[in-house]
């Protein structure tokens, strides 16, 4: 691919060129217009006088606010990852296994918590559990958030995997079997090593939605960055301001966790095409592009 | 069993139209955000930097914003702060701004789901096209976009699914749809807590299962063999 340019556009001559120039100017003009617009409006509507924001140069707003509810931020994230990721291999696994009522729960499972919003299941969690006292009422909220996330995030994993499993050459499971191991065997030791070296990035992907999603937890009152953000923003009368600060933190992290992932995929890329040839038999080239496009979801 | 029914009488109407009220965030949401998601995808594959600059921009900033946060800022700030009026009718205006909201973020995702479909087209088809004397307009008409709109089915119908279901996140707004509702009937009615999540659940199974599987129809169906 010639630097930047997409399949739709042909390498740009004098003439286009040109005209390009002058589009890029115009674009950039109204880019500036519009920024200058939307300071203008926070300027009328006074939020950006300096004491809005001077809140968040003091030190208890963080120690008190923010940093804890950054924690349990990534508290909650931290466990639901762990979580999510036994869940789906689990699951993932046992839409692979040869015994047919296995495969049949594990899809009914994982096509159900896929299909159920996060936020319903965090709701019912935190009141069912609350209600039902199977939780101290102070740790339901918690609780209800990191089985939510558990169980739409462990389903989307089980997919990765089944579909980074079924993307391996057949070759794989065949030459397993050829040497004598039975079918788990052969999934867990030459299958799923390989797969999981294709659903990394996609699976990173999903640490990223994981942490987004954990911002739901404000709604069923799990004090997390949102929350605490929202605490800081009424009690100083600057909603706009502290938004704005949350989101940002969330911006860099995911921003960070993102390009990670895509560093990842293409070092796994350069990787597979550096190794042995008999590595690039067959698909072994297109599973790890089609895992890579999942990690749209959300 | 006669709980549940008793469930039914005091509270299936309001689920119905709560649900229909997720079902009417979905489709404006969607529409919106499909048209925005194909100007920004536009602009991101266009050869204009200032233009790729923008789209690039607004994905990385959305992309990686929670859905909670973005709804948040539409009521407490747009409404709240700025005084917003999209309508003049209290119930209506929040609804309003929270398609704003979902239209806002998962235009994002459209954006990357068409770029993705873009790139799924080798450089090779539009070499050929060239090559056999077609300008830009014919062949992207007869040559990458067919191909594209092909390559991107999936990855638009999993972005629909998840609007599909992020539609109850605008409970942070408060708009009335089932999240806000399921939240009532289980405080009142706690006995039957499993089997509000339950049916509430089975709402989102039924409109969410099919659109995923005629998703994996059409994409088979119309998947170009390379």
């Amino acid at each position: 691919m010639s630097a930047q340019q997409s399949v739709l556009f042909d390498a740009p001559g004098p003439k286009t060129k040109r005209t390009i120039l002058i589009i890029n100017v115009i674009g950039a003009a109204v880019l500036l217009f519009v920024l200058y617009l939307l300071f203008k409006g926070l300027g009328d509507a006074g939020e950006l006088k300096p004491e809005k924001w001077n809140v968040f140069a003091q030190g208890s707003i963080w120690s008190d606010y923010l940093l804890p509810g950054l924690m349990n931020t990534l508290k909650a994230a931290a466990i639901s990852i762990v979580l999510a990721l036994v869940f789906g291999f689990v699951f993932g696994l046992g839409r692979l296994s040869h015994m047919t009522w296995v495969r049949v729960i594990s899809s009914i499972v994982v096509e159900f918590f896929r299909a159920v919003p996060v936020l319903i299941m965090m709701i019912f969690f935190w009141l069912f559990l609350g209600g039902a006292q199977l939780v101290p009422p102070d740790q339901s909220p918690f609780v209800a958030v990191v089985l939510g996330l558990t169980f739409y995030n462990g389903s989307v994993i089980a997919e990765l995997v089944r579909s980074g499993v079924e993307g391996l050459p057949k070759g794989q499971r065949e030459a397993g079997i050829a040497i004598g191991l039975t079918r788990g065997q052969s999934l867990r030791s030459i299958e799923v090593p390989q797969a999981l070296t294709a659903m990394l990035p996609a699976l990173i992907g999903q640490f990223v939605i994981i942490l987004k999603d954990s911002a739901l937890g404000s709604i069923v009152t799990y004090n997390e960055l949102l929350y605490s953000a929202n605490l800081v923003g009424t009690g100083n009368g600057n909603v706009f301001q502290a938004l704005v600060v949350a989101a940002a933190i969330f911006i860099v992290i995911n921003y960070a966790l993102s390009a990670l992932a895509k560093w990842l995929s293409r070092y796994l890329a350069s990787r597979g095409e550096a190794g042995a040839a008999g590595h690039n038999d067959g698909g072994a080239e297109a599973p790890p592009a089609q895992v890579m496009g999942a990690p749209q979801t959300l | 069993m006669s709980g549940y029914l008793s469930l039914w009488e005091q509270y299936g109407g309001q689920m119905l139209a709560a649900f229909w009220g997720n079902i009417q965030l979905a489709f404006y949401a969607a529409v919106a955000s499909l048209i925005l998601g194909l100007i920004l995808a536009l602009m991101r594959i266009s050869p204009v930097p200032s233009f790729r600059w923008v789209g690039t921009a607004y994905v990385n900033i959305i992309r990686n914003t929670p859905l909670t946060i973005i709804i948040t800022f539409g009521v407490a700030v747009l409404y709240g702060v700025f005084t917003w009026q999209l309508s003049s009718d209290f119930n209506l205006n929040f609804f309003q701004i929270a398609i704003f909201g979902l239209a806002i973020y998962h235009a994002a995702f459209f954006c990357e789901a068409i770029r993705a479909g873009v790139n799924t087209v080798p450089q090779g088809q539009a070499e050929a096209a060239r090559a056999i004397g077609l300008g830009f307009f014919p062949a992207a008409q007869n040559i990458i976009l067919p191909q594209a709109l092909r390559g991107a089915i999936t990855p638009i119908g999993n972005t629909l699914i998840s609007l599909i279901k992020n539609t109850t996140v605008v409970a942070a707004g408060s708009v009335a749809e089932v999240s806000g509702l399921m939240k009532t009937m289980i405080e009142f009615r706690p006995d039957q807590g499993i089997l509000i999540f339950l049916t509430i659940a089975m709402f989102f199974v039924i409109v969410v299962v099919p659109v995923g599987l005629l998703t994996t129809y059409l994409s088979k169906k119309l998947a170009v063999a390379r």
